[in-house]
């Protein structure tokens, strides 16, 4: 690439011809003010905060423009600190705040705000121009994702991550003028559209227009209950993204920390979900292994994400039979506890109040599915998320960072390597090959490092040679993580390009370690460190320091098959750890009466 | 549409009907269309001179009808106005006498003396 | 081809059409074959003739009788007695045309002799709906010397000789946009005009539509041919049926006479036009915004660059011109740049078309050369204010022009002069005010929409605009303050100078141009709580004058008990309790009651 070289505030740089002017600030060490700019996903220069003052070789620019979309030009001259600017930047901050419900010490970003920090950053200290503000609107209907659009400062972060990312698409600007919002269509509540609830608006909301719908206080009310028996299970992603609300740097592994502060929390026992998921991969594994053999529906697609579910029941209804049965890691959990545990630990189970903290939003909606029960009783009862259970420990007042690491409970807190590494992308299907293999082989293999299916790559490939019915096979495997992907990977089938035997998705960019229900980490932050990697890279830290690291070697695993489901999918494994899925209409209106007036209204 | 010329060919064609809308003209031919005028055959008239200053592509010349001139039994008359001249006034005109006033008087600037209200009045 | 004696030339322009000219045209048709004459007369639907005010127009050729404000009723009277007698209806003509002795023909009408026609040349002359009409005034024809005797360079250069500038606002060189986008290399490349003539008041672009849709289609695939496009997109507002009508008849005669389509003149170039119809949102009239439109997109606009020549639609090298712009195209090719350059001024050669609207006699559209001062556009050909009242400013640009002054009667139009005194050209909406309008409610009304039509996207437009009108809110509720203004400066500036695209760049002219030359109206609002013109509702005061008889009436009618006095006696109006309604002013019968 060529280079060019660009003066910031008297600084000479030399950028690669193709940077932003916002880059290249950042080369000569001058951080331009940003809220809109979410690198490569929201570069739509609409906020002009980060305007500057330029001139190229003498001629000035007309007006300011927008550094994070201005490219840069030899000879360009910047001035980022001039009165103009300083006034300029201040005044769209003033407008913008003007129009926002600054509610700020009430409010859930208090502190992770994005708003709140430009301002004390630029030091606004008045808002000169105020007067009406857009009309409210809190949509709080779906089970995971409250919009609130009192809030909205319109950025488009969450609608170009919706769409562009994700592929999805059921966020837009509405209206005009100053009655813009952000807005699925027509008006409708964020739970009849074909949201797949995955929460990656809410990681790219910079305040809190769009939010997780909070069970905390439900919660908090089982635990005071002295009648129930509260039991937690931790999502394989939550410990390598907790640390960060408390100070530790993006991808801490906490997990020690996260299950002595669950314990002080007041839950009776503490497990973890990654148990579960080592039983999912025996479950998965074995219904991969009898359609390989039998000649059953293929490429088998996993089912851990539920954002991933939605989005096939939504928009590939075809590709239904080709999903794993396996419930959800989650939802096995939730199953198992209500069932085996209750009757080894001789509790009864509608006192048993289920809790989960995941890393999604979408998992609080996969909790209230109607069909996630078993004789009646939810195999969920609530999920919380990593923020959640963050702000909890908070309120709790304890002190995260002197706490001392302690141990999940038994008998659903053992788990090894294979199951720890859930939360990356890639990471079941290293942990299916491992146990696959090692069944297939019938030996205890020592090459567990898949590397292929790791990495932010979009979509993965690989294949490994294995013997299935005496005969050496090349199994054929792809990892799609992002619904975008997952999408580009199914036309693909579709089209009978690619023939896969198992194919990975997890509905989020990068896999659970980066769901929706993760700790933010702000646009400006995300120029530095790359969460995607640096949490998963924690994980994959977890999977070497433990001694086991294949799901069929988890011994309390082992004694659930033993003592209570006999066999991976078994009979009773159907009844408690399998489930099945069904095709979604879009937009679906309830009153077609009302729709048609609203069409007439449109009309006029 | 293969080439300039045809584009040309369909453009005379068309022109000769539009070419009317232009009222900046320099001969203007004007037939007595009053009652007396119709009476004595003044719309055939009116009509060929349209046609054969279409057909001959004047574009100098326009044709009008007007009211009475108010010499009823010297109908039809047309008169024929150009700038910096005499108006000419033909009298008893019929259409073949008007497609000569056409390629006489139009084409070749020669008045035809015979049918003038000059030659009329001598007779 | 059948040769007519005389041509009925009835206007179908959206304006004459809204007033029944369809039916005015429908009655001709019918008496002319009463009378036996439908063989010799032609009745024919043109485009708009300019003058609006006047309409519904009729003009008969060949003598160019021009008929004014016709109705249905005159129908049978002009027929009987010009179309079959030769007896032009005196009393139906236009009032200037009938005025002397000799009857003036519409060309010497003064509103339309000092105008210089060329984008409007074909615009109530020929029947837009009939292609042969078109090529008889040399139509195609400089589509023709293009692909057969001219190289695409050739093209873009002469172009560009001719100084062509974009007649849609910002004015920027149409041949220099062309010769961006031609050396860009791309498996498509686009060719657009931009139709979504937005500003309040203007037709100029419907107009030449409606009256010459050909002019347009001709000029996009010379344009086409000249940057190596194949493809073209007209995106025209949907509120424009006669447009979208005339256009789709237009594109159909032209790809059945082999004008549009496959290999043109022999020449291997093919181009293709297809319509989009706008939703309405002013907006979109913005080059980026108008083609996330095209593309099914919400209309919102985006940074540039990248500028459209060299990512333009879906990615694509895109060329976006004006309606207006294209209709000087072929003429310009055909006569050449120096005949264009022969009207206008050095730096903005050719005319411009304006949409006369507001406080001036004759509304309507007249194209005149650049450099025109406002004063001949304004008296000359507009007639100046009705009813004698005193000419105040007039308003270039629409909503993001500004209003000028007296002072500036005598500014030659262009480009940069009208930029220089705080205005612009726009795409050639002219609304003049007189000393009736209040300014600051005219500064109000321009923000207004503003605020509604921006796309929402950029922060200083989206909320800037709100705030600013807020604060003239205020003013003209006679609740200012003089710190007002000075935020109102503020906040003006800062949209100007932050926001993404030339809808917020402009926004704030109508604010800044009357701050600049009318401020003492502002002031009057704000120190002496007074709306001079008489136009603010809340600073208006009802006040019985001593012409009162005291006849109770007013104190009867008011509907808040506001008015007192007794019988025969001079009533007095409790200002406190007045809420303006104007109610007693209505009733006075001895005209007592004034507000100021």
């Amino acid at each position: 690439m060529d280079k060019v070289n660009v003066t910031i505030n008297g600084i000479t740089v030399n950028v690669p011809k193709d940077y932003t002017v916002l880059m290249a600030a950042r080369e000569a060490g001058i951080d331009i003010p940003t809220l809109c700019f979410l690198k490569d996903i929201n570069e739509i220069a609409a906020c002009r905060v980060c305007v500057v003052e330029v001139d190229v070789k003498g001629v000035p620019m007309r007006n300011l423009p927008a550094s994070c979309v201005l490219q840069v030009q030899d000879g360009m001259n910047v001035r980022t600190n001039t009165p103009k600017v300083r006034s300029a930047v201040k005044m769209n901050v003033e407008l913008i705040l003007a129009n926002h419900n600054r509610e700020c010490l009430t409010c859930l970003r208090n502190g992770t705000c994005e708003l709140q920090k430009l301002c004390d950053e630029l030091g606004i200290d008045d808002i000169e121009f105020q007067g009406a503000k857009r009309e409210a609107k809190i949509d709080n209907l779906s089970y995971s994702i409250v919009r609130d659009s009192s809030k909205c400062i319109l950025c488009g972060r969450c609608v170009s991550t919706c769409r562009d990312v994700q592929g999805i698409g059921i966020l837009d600007f509405t209206k005009r003028g100053f009655k813009t919002e952000v807005a699925p269509a027509f008006d409708f509540s964020m739970k009849d559209v074909p949201c797949v609830y995955c929460g990656q608006c809410i990681q790219a909301c910079p305040v809190a227009a769009l939010r997780e719908r909070s069970y905390i206080d439900d919660v908090w009310d089982a635990i005071d209950d002295p009648e129930k028996f509260v039991v937690v299970q931790t999502a394989p992603a939550v410990r390598a993204s907790l640390g960060e609300e408390f100070g530790y740097p993006v991808g801490t592994d906490v997990t020690g920390k996260m299950v002595a502060a669950l314990k002080r929390l007041g839950f009776d026992k503490v497990f973890d979900t990654n148990f579960s998921a080592d039983l999912t991969i025996l479950e998965e594994g074995t219904e991969l292994l009898s359609r390989v053999t039998n000649g059953g529906k293929l490429p088998m697609i996993t089912s851990c994400s539920p954002g991933w579910i939605r989005y096939c029941e939504l928009n590939y209804p075809e590709f239904l039979d080709n999903l794993s049965t396996c419930k959800s890691p989650q939802q096995m959990f939730g199953a198992i506890v209500k069932s085996y545990y209750a009757e080894k630990e001789g509790i009864d189970p509608s006192k048993i109040v289920s809790v989960s903290v995941m890393p999604c939003t979408s998992k609080k909606t996969e909790a209230n599915r109607p069909e996630m029960e078993v004789d009646g009783y939810r195999d969920v009862d609530y999920s919380l998320t990593t923020r959640e259970l963050g702000d909890m420990i908070k309120r709790a007042r304890i002190s995260f960072t002197k706490l001392p690491d302690e141990h999940t409970d038994s008998i659903l807190g053992d788990y090894t390597g294979a199951g720890a590494i859930f939360g990356a992308t890639g990471g079941v299907m290293e942990a299916a090959l491992r146990t696959v293999a090692d069944i297939l082989t019938g030996k205890d293999l020592d090459s567990i490092e898949y590397q292929a299916v790791r990495g932010i790559e979009g979509v993965k490939e690989a294949s490994v040679v294995l013997p299935i019915g005496g005969v050496d096979t090349e199994v054929k495997v792809a990892v799609a993580h992002g619904t975008a992907n997952a999408a580009k990977v199914l036309e693909s089938v579709k089209a009978g390009e690619k023939d896969y035997h198992f194919i990975e998705v997890m509905a989020c960019p990068g896999g659970c370690v980066h769901g929706g229900g993760q700790s933010h980490v702000s646009a400006k932050a995300r120029l530095d460190v790359n969460p995607k990697i640096n949490r998963a890279n924690a994980l994959y830290e977890l999977d070497r320091s433990l001694p086991k690291r294949k799901s069929h070697k988890n011994p309390e695993v082992m004694k659930l098959y033993e003592d209570y489901l006999k066999e991976p999918n078994g009979h009773l494994s159907h009844k408690l750890l399998h489930t099945h899925y069904v095709k979604r209409d879009s937009y679906i209106v309830e009153q077609e009466e009302e729709f048609a007036k609203m069409l007439e209204k449109l009309d006029k | 549409m293969k080439s300039l010329e045809e584009l040309k060919k369909l453009r005379e064609e068309s022109i000769k009907n539009i070419e009317m809308r232009n009222t900046d003209k320099d001969i203007r031919v004007v037939v007595g269309m009053a009652t007396c005028g119709i009476s004595a055959g003044a719309r055939p008239v009116l009509t060929t001179l349209v046609e054969e200053v279409a057909k001959r592509n004047l574009g100098n010349v326009q044709v009008v009808q007007t009211g009475c001139i108010g010499m009823c039994t010297l109908e039809p008359i047309v008169e024929v106005y150009t700038a910096d001249k005499e108006k000419v006034t033909y009298v008893h005109i019929d259409p073949e006498k008007a497609k000569r006033i056409v390629s006489e008087h139009l084409v070749n600037n020669n008045v035809v003396v015979e049918y003038t209200i000059g030659s009329a009045e001598k007779q | 081809m059948k040769i007519f004696r005389s041509h009925v030339l009835v206007c179908g322009g959206t304006g004459c059409s809204s007033s029944n000219s369809a039916l005015i045209k429908q009655r001709f048709e019918e008496k002319i074959k009463e009378l036996n004459l439908d063989e010799e007369i032609q009745v024919v639907s043109t485009g708009c003739f300019g003058l609006c005010e006047e309409g519904p127009i009729v003009i008969i050729y060949p003598e160019g009788s021009f008929y004014a404000r016709m109705t249905v009723e005159r129908v049978d009277e002009i027929c009987e007695e010009h179309l079959l007698k030769g007896r032009i209806v005196r009393k139906y003509l236009f009032d200037e045309s009938a005025r002397e002795e000799k009857i003036k023909p519409l060309s010497e009408v003064e509103f339309y002799k000092k105008q210089k026609r060329v984008a409007l040349r074909n615009c109530g002359v020929i029947n837009p709906e009939d292609i042969s009409e078109y090529i008889a005034r040399d139509g195609y024809m400089a589509l023709g010397k293009v692909l057969t005797e001219m190289t695409p360079t050739e093209v873009i250069q002469l172009v560009k000789d001719s100084g062509l500038k974009g007649r849609g606002g910002a004015g920027f060189s149409t041949g220099m946009k062309w010769s961006f986008a031609a050396p860009n290399q791309a498996d498509q490349k686009y060719v657009i005009c931009n139709a979504d003539e937005g500003d309040p008041g203007a037709f100029m672009d419907r107009s030449v539509l409606e009256g010459d849709p050909h002019a347009v289609l001709e000029a996009m695939a010379i344009a086409g041919y000249a940057i190596g496009a194949t493809k073209g997109f007209i995106y025209v507002r949907a509120e424009y049926p006669i447009a979208v009508h005339r256009l789709e008849i237009a594109i159909k005669q032209a790809k059945e006479t082999g004008l549009l389509g496959k290999n043109l003149f022999n020449s291997g170039f093919d181009f293709d036009v297809e319509i989009r119809l706008g939703a309405g949102a002013f907006v979109c009239g913005e080059e980026t915004a108008l083609m996330q439109s095209i593309e099914g997109k919400r209309g919102m606009s985006r940074n540039k660059p990248p500028f459209p020549a060299n990512k333009g639609l879906w990615g694509k090298p895109t060329i976006i011109n004006n309606v207006e712009t294209l209709a000087n195209v072929p003429q310009i090719i055909l006569n050449g740049p120096g005949w264009f350059k022969s009207f206008g001024t050095v730096k903005s050669p050719g005319t411009k078309v304006f949409a006369l609207g507001g406080k001036i006699n004759n509304t309507g559209l007249v194209e005149v050369p650049m450099g025109t001062a406002l004063r001949e556009v304004i008296y000359d050909i507009g007639g100046g204010c009705p009813n004698n009242k005193e000419f105040k400013a007039v308003q270039t640009g629409g909503p993001s022009g500004g209003c000028l002054t007296k002072d500036h009667l005598d500014i030659p139009i262009d480009y940069d002069n009208l930029t220089a005194v705080g205005s612009m050209m726009g795409s050639g909406g002219m609304i003049v005010m007189d000393e009736d309008n209040c300014m600051v409610d005219i500064a109000r009304f321009f923000l207004d929409f503003t605020v509604d039509e921006s796309c929402g996207k950029c922060t200083p437009c989206r909320e800037g605009t709100k705030r600013m009108l807020e604060i003239l809110d205020k003013i003209t509720e006679g609740k200012g303050t003089m710190e007002d203004l000075d935020k109102l400066e503020k906040l003006a500036i800062n949209i100007k100078e932050t926001s993404l695209c030339g809808l917020g760049q402009t926004a704030p002219n109508p604010v800044l141009s009357t701050l600049k030359y009318f401020r003492d109206e502002y002031e009057a609002h704000v120190l002496e709580k007074r709306c001079p013109a008489g136009v603010c509702q809340s600073l208006l005061r009802y006040i019985i004058t001593m012409d009162c008889k005291g006849c109770t009436k007013c104190a009867r009618i008011c509907p808040v008990g506001a008015i007192e006095g007794k019988v025969k006696e001079i009533h007095v109006i409790n200002q406190d309790k007045c809420i303006k309604c104007g109610a007693c002013m209505d009733a006075c019968t001895f005209h007592a009651i004034i507000k100021k």
